[in-house]
């Protein structure tokens, strides 16, 4: 059996079973990244492309370690110093990009359904690295596997994702992704930053944080994106921070032993304290180090041959 | 092979690894995944009641480093490599079920290569088909089983919820040169 797809742009085109195979695989790969040779020639002679339209250090690192333990050649494109500055379109970028023979091309793009639209346009493999507000599902992918790894069932499990919600990716494809495997998910947050109708999604609302946090097993907390102030949907960061930020009081509303997740980069201090960014609730590095081996097992399972 | 042919085979396969190896020293046992880990598992317990040590054993998955990984259009089912100590300077004896073409055995050396720095790699197997592609022989041979090209050879194993045997199924779907 194999992932049915030639891309991965989102979470809810996904099987609950293909999500688990994807951490199943990823759970031999976690092996091998724990080797002194961290090098596996499952993709020799393929190449990656990592076309990021939006500034990224995390993602764009993860998958270009990702694809060199795997063997594959990695090519890194930018808009500052390519044809994009010159006006071209991002199919054109692509269908040029492709016509040099490159198999998966990894995007990252400030529309979304800009995967969408790219997986449709070429025949090269398709991986969404983040489109706009739309999804991040290699991220739900390996918070889903952090999860796992904690030894925590998906099933039943508690979780609340905190903070700007109608702005994430994140957030979307891990409510796509914890629902489909049968986890209980709240969102949490200003009623300015709730995207509308999000109920349907199969999640409960909350609006006090101290009342969204009762209970859960698991907090997910989002970036704030300080470059919203001023767009009207929070006053000033103080007054957010004061609200919506996880202190040590409020982890304790949690259930004991609950744990702390966040996509990156923290701002300290505002919706994080940072004595539980460091502190032993906070499994923030876990994710980062589990995203190399997710991506690895989405590069593999893409990367079938022709034959 | 009924079972008893099977069991017989396993105890004489790790006399002849302990009188060539001269004991345990250094020795350890590596399961190529499914089927072999089983073996491998078996030969262990043979060992330990043979001369009361346990020899280190570890399982292998080799599907990263298949020569087909390309060619195929699903990507197999990647299963996990667990060898719990540093293979360098140990004698490794690969143990697996079906010897076939020996490309199987060449992505084990391989990945075993990438893992440490083996004193010596041995390969033991419960079936020799023939059929070799690639310059490779086995070591230890349960059982030369002359066969064609396009009959498929299954072990099945109790370890699988199966009684142990040994069985040729006629008429293969695999095209030549298919399967590792």
């Amino acid at each position: 059996m194999s992932l049915k797809h030639k891309d991965l742009t989102g979470i809810a085109s996904l099987s609950a079973d293909e999500i688990m195979q994807i951490l199943e695989t990823a759970d031999s790969f976690k092996e091998v990244t724990g080797r002194e040779i961290k090098k596996v020639p499952a993709l020799r002679g393929k190449t990656v492309v990592n076309l990021f339209f939006e500034p990224s250090t995390r993602t764009r690192t993860s998958f270009e370690l990702a694809a060199k333990r795997l063997s594959a050649d990695v090519i890194n494109f930018s808009p500052s110093n390519s044809s994009v500055v010159k006006g071209e379109t991002l199919l054109d970028t692509a269908r040029n990009i492709e016509a040099m023979q490159a198999d998966i091309i990894v995007l990252r793009h400030s529309s979304a359904g800009a995967a969408e639209t790219l997986a449709r346009g070429v025949k090269s493999s398709v991986i969404n690295a983040g489109d706009g507000w739309h999804e991040h599902p290699t991220q739900a992918l390996l918070d889903l596997f952090t999860l796992r790894e904690k030894k925590l069932e998906l099933k039943g499990l508690k979780v609340a994702i905190v903070g700007d919600v109608a702005h994430s990716r994140v957030a979307r494809s891990n409510i796509y992704a914890l629902t489909k495997l049968g986890a209980d998910v709240r969102v949490v947050g200003p009623p300015t930053m709730m995207p509308a109708c999000v109920e349907r999604l199969g999640v409960k609302v909350f609006y006090d944080l101290d009342q969204g946090l009762r209970d859960v097993d698991v907090i997910m907390m989002l970036r704030l994106q300080l470059e919203r102030q001023g767009r009207a949907l929070f006053p000033t960061i103080r007054e957010y921070s004061r609200l919506y930020g996880l202190t040590l009081e409020r982890l304790k509303i949690a259930k004991p032993g609950a744990l702390v997740m966040h996509p990156g980069p923290i701002n300290r201090g505002v919706e994080i304290a940072p004595e539980i960014a460091d502190g032993f609730s906070s499994v923030i590095l876990d994710q980062v180090t589990n995203g190399v081996a997710v991506r690895m097992a989405v590069l593999y399972l893409l990367s079938g041959g022709n034959g | 092979m009924d079972a008893s042919e099977v069991a017989r085979a396993v105890t004489r396969i790790a006399h002849e690894i302990l009188e060539r190896n001269k004991g345990t020293q250094n020795l350890a046992l590596v399961g190529i995944r499914t089927g072999g880990v089983y073996l491998a598992h078996r030969l262990v317990k043979r060992m330990l009641e043979i001369e009361h040590v346990q020899v280190p054993s570890g399982d292998l998955d080799i599907t990263l480093y298949r020569d087909d990984l390309s060619i195929r259009k699903d990507q197999p089912i990647l299963r996990k490599t667990t060898i719990p100590f540093d293979i360098s300077d140990f004698k490794i004896v690969l143990v697996d079920d079906v010897f076939f073409t020996g490309r199987t055995i060449r992505a084990a050396m391989d990945s075993l290569m990438d893992l440490g720095r083996p004193a010596e790699i041995q390969l033991a197997v419960l079936v020799d088909r023939g059929h070799r592609q690639l310059p490779i022989r086995a070591n230890y041979i349960g059982k030369n089983v002359p066969t064609s090209r396009d009959e498929i050879v299954q072990v099945f194993l109790e370890e699988e919820g199966e009684d142990d045997r040994v069985v040729i199924l006629k008429d293969s779907k695999e095209p030549p040169g298919g399967a590792p």
